[in-house]
């Protein structure tokens, strides 16, 4: 899977759970929850699609680093990588 | 025979359009089903029955605004009894005459008259014909006063005049943000008036809980997480139960506890404005049970889809605004509610104990309190019991 393969399938989960998320303005490093208005609630769903989408589940303790979109593509293809090893 | 009428959303409510009938005449319903669904200026609102029965005659076509106490529907009991259901409910919002706990928004409509009941839709007609609400006699338990015992008074009296058709409203397209804001802005502007509120708050050491937390999350599936909300919320209710006197309402020139918790749940929405509907009895819910109750009235505060018990029955305010990194909150209590309590972000700070200093994650937690009802060391205490219950979270 590459970087924009994975950023799309984020986008399409982000946008389910707030659909009025705006991803032109947003920039790859910023903080995701902060730039898109996403509360614990909402980001718990985005928990939740990435382990749907992905197969991925990520630990409380790796919320530190999935903080911005970059962090977050980097952090799947990851753990994408490890799962298909 | 039990009539199903339009219930008083809020204090600020005076009318409703029924959007949408959701059972058919010789439908049988069950106590809780939701069979109709109102506008009002907060949004599309299922109203659900109060006793099983069976659906006689729907009264009110889709599409028509009524004043809030107008019977909608007649519903049959099944049994054949012929009581009111809204004088029978133990849940508010079923009607203008409603005891114990809805019993706020009949009195702070005004529709108190001695010990006389009357709905707030008879009593305005009354006042139209400028009838004596005294002189007539009502036809509901224990004599009280419907819409028709005041036209059939006015048409005695030679009053009556041919009431003019219903007014037509819009088919429902969303929340109208507008008549949500002008609601938000009576209940606040209300309470600042009549209220006179004092602040205290706690920093609370939040480190035994989230640590609890963390390992209770790693059993669950990802679906299953708890938030640390959800930890706060329970023990805010647990703090209620033994600290009851911020638990309820301020009626009648009095502080009137509840034994039920029912914890209005502050959500914002993305849009603006605000929705305070009620997670029941969560004193009696677990975390998990907890989180499906939030994560449901979040979905469907914000697809403009709940029920109206939800929105009246509330016995204690519950605010977090800790996602957009605020330390503290202030609240303005919801009348007729006596307390409001508020977390602000859970963050690292500076701690000292025992005399030594190190950081742990802490959150500001306040409470506004009704200076009527209690006074400050109500409001400590309470505080006090709730910081106790986090430092035990697998109390909770």
């Amino acid at each position: 899977m590459t970087a924009q393969e994975i950023k799309n399938i984020i986008f399409r989960i982000v946008r389910q759970i707030a659909p009025e998320a705006d991803f032109d303005k947003l920039l790859p490093e910023e903080n995701l929850r902060e730039a898109l208005d996403i509360d614990s609630f909402d980001f718990l769903n985005v928990i939740i699609g990435i382990s749907k989408e992905f197969g991925v589940e990520v630990p409380e303790s790796d919320y530190s680093k999935i903080v911005s979109l970059a962090d977050m593509v980097n952090y799947l293809s990851e753990r994408i990588g490890q799962k298909i090893k | 025979m039990a009539e199903f009428r339009m219930p008083s959303l809020g204090a600020d409510m005076e009318k409703g359009a029924l959007s949408v009938w959701l059972v058919e005449q010789g439908d049988h319903v069950k106590r809780g089903q939701v069979i109709a669904e109102v506008e009002t200026d907060k949004g599309i609102i299922g109203i659900e029955v109060y006793e099983d029965g069976v659906v006689e005659r729907l009264i009110v076509d889709p599409g028509t605004e009524v004043p809030v106490g107008e019977v909608l529907a007649m519903i049959r009991s099944e049994g054949g009894q012929t009581k009111s259901a809204a004088t029978e409910a133990p849940l508010p919002a079923a009607g203008p005459v409603i005891e114990e706990k809805a019993a706020h928004e009949v009195r702070q409509a005004g529709l108190s008259v001695g010990r006389l009941k009357i709905s707030p839709a008879a009593r305005k007609k009354a006042g139209e014909f400028g009838i004596d609400v005294g002189t007539i006699k009502g036809s509901g338990q224990e004599g009280s006063l419907s819409l028709a015992d005041v036209e059939r008074a006015a048409k005695e009296q030679g009053l009556a005049r041919e009431a003019p058709p219903p007014e037509a409203v819009k088919p429902a397209a969303g929340l109208d943000m507008d008549a949500m804001r002008r609601a938000i802005a009576a209940a606040m502007a209300r309470s600042n008036r009549e209220i006179p509120h004092y602040y205290l708050e706690t920093e609370i050491d939040m480190s035994c809980a989230l640590k609890w937390l963390e390992a209770e999350n790693l059993k669950r599936p990802v679906t299953d997480r708890i938030l640390p909300v959800a930890q706060l919320l329970k023990g805010v209710a647990f703090a209620l139960k033994e600290v009851p006197d911020l638990n309820g309402y301020w009626l009648d020139d009095r502080n009137q506890p509840m034994e039920s918790i029912h914890v209005g749940f502050a959500i914002s929405i993305k849009k603006g404005g605000l929705f305070v509907p009620a997670i029941h009895d969560v004193d009696k819910k677990c975390l998990g049970e907890l989180m499906g109750a939030m994560g449901d009235l979040i979905t469907r505060t914000r697809a403009g889809r709940l029920r109206g018990s939800e929105l009246t029955d509330a016995t204690i305010t519950f605010t977090s605004l800790g996602d957009l990194g605020v330390k503290a909150v202030y609240g303005v209590i919801y009348p007729p509610q006596v307390a409001l309590v508020g977390f602000g972000r859970i963050t690292e700070r500076p701690w000292t104990e025992s005399g030594m200093l190190g950081v742990r994650p802490v959150v500001t937690a306040t409470l506004s309190g009704d200076h009527r009802a209690t006074d400050g060391i109500v409001g400590a205490r309470f505080l006090d019991t709730l910081n106790r219950y986090m430092q035990e979270p697998e109390k909770l």
